[in-house]
């Protein structure tokens, strides 16, 4: 898992381009798939047939934060702007890395206070002495994203860009590797695209799946570490959280209450989880064609969108089990 | 070249008709077919000369609506207060003329004169419930013999000039007009230009009309802010006026996508006509709905750059307008040749 | 007879908050299931009863769709603290300052009342009066201990205010989820109406779930049944002293039949031309861009649905004491009812904007 982690976290793949992820992916999975397409929008969508006359739609999205280059000046510095929810005020003096691998530096103007720090005071600089020199590197309309590897922190738990949500993405890896042959239901994975600015690959890919049923696999957020933002009863390393409700769903309670009875079962740790704010790709599929009643398997995460994400590996593996499980349910 | 008489007609978002007549009228002239939805969408199936393609493959849109004001009340005193429609520039609001309703009623945007604002009144930015719309009469009754509440208001400018043009509602009667000046053209590759209401109340129209066409592909034709004026610093100019048409990378609503937008570069670069970036990155367009319609479907955008959208007179540069349209043209036409899929 | 204020007693003192309709769904249920050729709940827990039409023609019959949302604000527990206090989040928009002192029933293994507590006023100060009263700062006060609590609640549970339906004078009346069960009792008006109204077109009748989180509801049952014409029932702002005209409407005065973008002016139009007809009691309502209810959903749903929204003016709107007309409910199901009578094929494919 950890080695699968790694790779996933240091392929390239911001919103709206992410080539690099998918392509990952389906090398990755292609002997544990019976059919791999990719959709007009770029979702990688990997069925298995199963025995059973249902069919699941599990997604995880591929892309993550990033920025775009918009103007670049005579000097060479670049001016950006952001591919998805960036915080700010977090982003002076980080590394960023382009497709191509080049390497740059966020530097931030003088301000007159605080206050005044918006992207428009903040540039990326590639080390290019000039215009020129820069666009031989790097073009209006690139993205970056963070330069910031996976690397181990304590026993279990790891940090790196981008864990949102390639941690979704490689439990799903895991789980196609670890299915029998013939699963319960016919299961689709659905690899999305461009969830961070909006849930958008989710769904065309729903509408065109006509899945029974929807699951989400994605981060969450915590309420663990000192002073957290939202009073939100989740925690690292205590196993997957079962989605209540976040901005985008409230989740459909047959599924729920079959995940907690799945987890209840097995004997999987489990939490269960109210989230303020944010929402994740089953808030586009459930409400695709006449509804799709669908629920979310969550993997608690810190510092969500910051350079450094961090996930415990041990509730990674439990997700693992716990979606095996769940897909081998009754689903009625 | 049609943009000075459309900028002319009324069409706040949901009262679209007198545009949508407008290009009727000259798609008859010119013996093209036209269909419209429940919503008012007008669609011109056009079939090329040398495709057995269906017209609904590729989408090509226009909106016709314009920001303007609703009438929401009238006062005792004859006044009329207004909601506005759409993102109107709310500091270009005060003391600019208006024309009311199916009428036609001519009004002005009164707010209490200067001499008897406090000082500190006078910092303040002007709300919407601070100004109402005097048509001169002088009691509710005598008002309600002209206008009544729900009928919408558009500014009142006359357009001018030939190759730096101003008048209201550029956004985006400039796109309307391209896709006229499209359906005049002999090109190989069926399309369907589509020309829809209510894009400024949030892409309502482009909503069903992508629904309901189901196309592979889909081109959105738009009037995008320039911001490349003084107050503005030049790493924050969006597109520059007489510098081409401006191609979208990605803006609130949508990322374009990639394929589309190798092949707008490549006409542009073929035909040899400018075009720029759009470097702002905000605000929605119908391509945020196209693009995940149904199945999903590959979209871009292309505008013509325009100062001060939104306000009641913008002002834009014919040359862009023109490569605007060669550039649809010929993208088109490179449809015909390669499809758009690789 | 069918007692209007009756049925708005037994369904607002019914919980469903956004997401667990299901008491109230049942309850609406069983009051419109005699009236109704067919019924059937979709995947998201709309509900959805058709009167069939008497069509004469061949060709199938039109479909008319008129929706309210059953669901209610309310509120979600996000955390159980360790003395068996409840944290909550709220499911749709409240006005945080009607809060305190709330009585409030805690869907757990079994349904638990409690109150809606915060810092008493003694110990608030000067720093939180600036700040303002917030969600994070309030809890929910079961009087159970951690144990108990942790046996019947958990994270997720829903919460539902808890108010008496309140009759007042002018036959009007005050209590809780008014919005929009209100509009649930306009169209269970219609159905009654309907009983004695000859109509072509199929009627759709849906109680809608999710309206308060984002029009979820509407969405998908709008795909589901694809109609020809839509209606949405929803309640508006009622006046107060020193409300802006244009921003209210008068309770006991006739529901209010909106127009702007949203609205098919074809729609709104007829809705104007029944009420005159019949000579009842109406209203106008602007709205300048999309409505804020099922309305919004509809209209773009398919390849466009041409919609109408009539609404029943109600005071206090998102709070315990919502208060509204029962004449102004009365009378918008008869309105809707004589409205369905007139659609046809011939008026749909009107329809089309030329």
């Amino acid at each position: 898992m950890k080695e699968l982690l790694t790779r996933l976290c240091g392929a390239f793949g911001p919103a709206g381009a992410e080539g690099p992820v998918r392509d990952m992916i389906k090398e990755e999975t292609a002997p544990y798939s019976d059919e791999q397409a990719v959709d007009n929008l770029g979702n990688l969508v990997i069925t298995r047939s199963g025995s059973g006359d249902k069919t699941i739609l599990v997604a995880a999205h591929m892309d993550e934060i990033g920025l775009m280059v918009t103007y670049i000046d005579e000097n060479g510095f670049l001016r950006f702007t952001n591919v998805g929810g960036v915080f700010t005020k977090l982003l002076t003096g980080k590394r960023v890395v382009f497709q191509n691998g080049a390497v740059g530096v966020i530097g931030q103007e003088k301000l007159k206070d605080s206050g005044e720090l918006d992207l428009s005071k903040l540039y990326i600089d590639i080390g290019a002495a000039s215009r020129d020199e820069a666009r031989k590197k790097v073009n209006i309309g690139d993205m970056a994203v963070f330069y910031s590897p996976l690397g181990m922190s304590g026993e279990n738990r790891v940090t790196a860009k981008a864990l949102d949500n390639r941690t979704g993405c490689a439990v799903l890896v895991e789980a196609l590797k670890k299915m029998p042959s013939e699963p319960a239901h016919r299961i689709h994975f659905v690899f999305t695209v461009q969830e961070e600015v909006g849930l958008r690959g989710a769904r065309p890919a729903s509408y065109h799946l006509k899945p029974d049923y929807g699951l989400g696999v994605d981060v969450t957020r915590v309420g663990d570490t000192p002073e957290p933002e939202y009073k939100l009863d989740v925690s690292l390393g205590k196993g997957p959280a079962v989605k209540i409700k976040d901005t985008s769903i409230i989740c459909h309670p047959r599924v729920t209450s079959l995940m907690i009875q799945t987890a209840e079962n097995n004997k999987i740790p489990y939490q269960l989880e109210v989230l303020e704010r944010g929402g994740t790709d089953a808030g586009a599929i459930h409400l695709s064609r006449e509804g799709i009643p669908s629920g979310v398997l969550s993997i608690p995460c810190r510092y969500i969108h910051t350079p450094a994400e961090m996930v415990d590996l041990e509730d990674l593996d439990n997700a693992v089990l716990f979606l095996l499980r769940l897909l081998e349910e009754k689903w009625e | 070249m049609f943009i000075k008489e459309l900028s002319k007609i009324s069409g706040v978002s949901g009262d679209e008709s007198r545009v949508r007549n407008y290009i009727k009228e000259k798609l008859s002239a010119w013996g093209i077919e036209y269909y419209t939805d429940s919503i008012g969408n007008l669609y011109a199936p056009c079939k090329g000369s040398g495709s057995e393609g269906r017209e609904t493959d590729l989408m090509l849109s226009a909106h016709m609506d314009e920001v303007g004001l609703l009438v929401a009340s009238i006062e005792k005193s004859g006044h009329l207060r207004f909601y506005t429609v759409g993102g109107v520039d709310r500091q270009a609001l005060v003391s600019k003329p208006v024309t009311i309703g199916s009428n036609e009623v001519k009004g002005v945007i009164g707010a209490k004169a200067v001499h008897l604002q406090k000082e500190e009144e006078r910092k303040k930015e002007l709300k919407t419930e601070n100004l109402y719309i005097d048509i001169g009469a002088g009691s509710k009754e005598e008002a309600e013999k002209s206008v009544k509440v729900g009928d919408y208001a558009a500014f009142l400018v006359e357009p001018s000039g030939e190759e730096l043009i101003t008048g209201k509602a550029m956004d985006n009667r400039a796109g309307c007009a391209a896709l006229l000046e499209i359906l005049r053209r002999d090109l190989p590759y069926s399309f369907t230009a589509v020309f829809t209401v209510q894009e400024e109340v949030g892409c309502r129209g482009g909503t069903v009309a992508s629904y309901r066409l189901n196309p592979r592909a889909a081109l959105v034709v738009e009037t995008t802010g320039s911001f490349d004026t003084p107050e503005v610093e030049e790493k924050e100019y969006s597109t520059c006026l007489g510098k081409g048409p401006a191609l979208t990378l990605m803006d609130g609503s949508v990322i374009t996508h990639p394929r589309v937008l190798e092949r707008l570069i490549s006409v542009a670069e073929e035909l040899g006509v400018p075009y720029q970036f759009r470097r702002y990155t905000g605000s929605f367009t119908e391509a945020g709905v196209t693009s995940f319609s149904r199945e999903g479907v590959l979209s871009g955008v292309v505008s013509t750059p325009c100062r001060y959208i939104h306000s009641s007179t913008s002002m834009l540069r014919r040359s862009d307008w023109e490569h605007l349209v060669e550039l649809l043209g010929g993208f088109i036409r490179s449809v015909h040749e390669k499809g758009v899929a690789d | 007879m069918f007692e209007i204020g009756t049925f708005l007693k037994e369904i607002t003192e019914t919980d469903g908050v956004s997401g667990f309709e299901g008491r109230v769904a049942s309850r609406i249920e069983e009051a419109f299931s005699p009236l109704v050729d067919e019924k059937r709940v979709d995947n998201l827990g709309n509900l959805i009863f058709l009167k069939k039409g008497e069509s004469k023609a061949s060709s199938p019959p039109a479909r008319v769709l008129f929706c309210a949302h059953m669901d209610e604000i309310g509120f979600l527990i996000t955390k159980l603290e360790d003395e068996g206090f409840l944290r909550f989040t709220s499911l749709g928009g409240f006005d945080v300052r009607t809060l305190p002192g709330q009585e409030v029933t805690v869907y757990g293994t079994r349904p638990v009342k409690g109150i809606i507590g915060g810092k008493p006023p003694h110990l608030r100060r000067e720093r939180d009066k600036k700040q303002g009263l917030k969600t994070e700062n309030l809890f929910i006060d079961t009087g159970l201990s951690k144990e108990e609590v942790k046996e019947v609640i958990q994270v997720g549970s829903a919460v539902a205010i808890h108010r008496s339906y309140l009759p007042l004078l002018q036959n009007s009346a005050a209590g809780k989820a008014l919005d929009d069960r209100a509009g649930v009792a306009v169209l269970l008006q219609c159905a009654n109406e309907l009983e004695s109204v000859r109509h072509e077109a199929d009627v759709y009748l849906v109680a809608t779930v999710q309206e308060e989180v984002g029009v979820r509801g509407a969405v998908v049952a709008t795909y589901g049944i694809s109609p020809d014409v839509g209606v949405a029932v929803d309640v508006c702002h009622g006046d107060f002293p020193g409300a802006l005209e244009h921003e209210v409407s008068k309770l006991n005065k006739g529901p209010a039949i909106v127009a702007g973008p949203n609205i098919h002016p074809g729609i709104g139009e007829r809705l104007v031309r029944v009420a005159r007809e019949y000579q009842l009691p109406y209203q106008h309502e602007l709205s300048p861009g999309p409505t804020g209810t099922d309305a919004r959903a509809m209209q773009v749903s398919l390849e466009g649905i041409p919609t109408g929204l009539v609404s029943v003016p109600l005071r206090y709107m998102h709070t315990s004491v919502e208060l509204v007309s029962i004449n102004d409910i009365r009378t918008a199901g008869r309105l809707l009812a004589y409205f369905a009578r007139g659609i046809n094929r011939s008026f749909v494919e009107e329809l089309t904007c030329l």
